[in-house]
């Protein structure tokens, strides 16, 4: 383990604004992605409803 | 066991293989991320040069690697796809595209959030930089050229040749760092020199990367699923 303290953890040594925001940035855009596609894959559903 | 691997060339036999293929690499993902994400922030040494600002490339390297890898792979579906005129490596193609936007996104913006307490700026056009910026270019090109072409042949035949010609600039980005004096730092792994980092450092970031593939293999199939079921429905549209 790295940190004495939660504190520290966040500050990441001064550059815990660009550590969090690259972190973050990554994986908003994971989950965004994850959120399309779970809107496109309920629209293809219904297509096949409708047709079926 | 003899399996006949043709059968799932087909898109009616692949959905669901796809489907049971799916959940396998979205557990994976989630495990091999929170395992990298530990070692990355509570494991890793700090960095004695970069202090703990370097943490950035536990999202940033991986990030990088698959939008080159990625682009390499949809490159190769698209040109299976022209040579043997087959519907599902175009899918396959397609599906890839925007997750290697997503990573290629996500590693320019790291990237930059790396450069501005290291270098002092958000941006330079530096070749590394620049051909990665080319890069997120080629992807949406692809797509914007797949959705601007109505028919379906056309736009994946069109659109492969865009993504194959494209894979120049992949090598490029690569070695960039080799052919010209560039800002950004050489590699610190390689397959031909021993990493020029601490042993877990290494780790994390190599587990972080296994993390995105298993999740890049789970998103493009769920996103071929979508793409064979729309197709599919477009086909029966046309025939009634």
């Amino acid at each position: 383990m790295q940190w004495h303290s939660i504190q520290a953890f966040i500050e990441m040594g001064g550059y815990g604004f660009y550590v969090w925001s690259s972190f973050g940035f990554t994986f908003f855009l994971m989950l965004l992605e994850l959120w399309s596609l779970k809107k496109r894959h309920h629209a293809a559903k219904r297509l096949e409803a409708g047709v079926a | 066991m003899q399996i006949n691997w043709l059968k799932y060339a087909s898109p009616k036999t692949f959905y669901p293989l796809a489907g049971k293929l799916i959940p396998w690499f979205s557990v994976g993902a989630v495990l091999l991320i929170a395992y990298g994400l530990y070692l990355g922030l509570f494991i890793a040494p700090t960095d004695f040069q970069q202090g703990e600002g370097y943490r950035i490339i536990f999202v940033h390297v991986p990030a990088a690697w698959f939008s080159m890898f990625l682009y390499l792979l949809m490159a190769a579906y698209a040109a299976i796809g022209l040579i043997l005129n087959a519907k599902l490596s175009h899918m396959m193609a397609k599906a890839i595209a925007p997750t290697g936007a997503m990573f290629t996104l996500a590693a320019l913006v790291t990237g930059s959030f790396w450069g501005k307490p290291m270098w002092g700026a958000w941006w330079v056009w530096d070749a590394r930089l620049t051909s990665e910026l080319i890069l997120l270019f080629l992807y949406i090109g692809y797509f914007s050229l797949q959705s601007a072409i109505d028919d379906r042949n056309r736009a994946d035949k069109a659109s492969a040749v865009l993504a194959i010609v494209g894979a120049v600039n992949v090598p490029i980005i690569y070695f960039s760092v080799k052919w010209w004096n560039t800002l950004h730092q050489g590699a610190s792994v390689s397959l031909t020199k021993a990493p020029a980092m601490a042993a877990v450092m290494l780790q994390g970031m190599l587990i972080m990367a296994l993390g995105f593939w298993c999740y890049s293999i789970a998103v493009i199939l769920m996103r071929v699923r979508c793409e064979i079921s729309e197709r599919e429905h477009m086909r029966i549209l046309i025939e009634q």
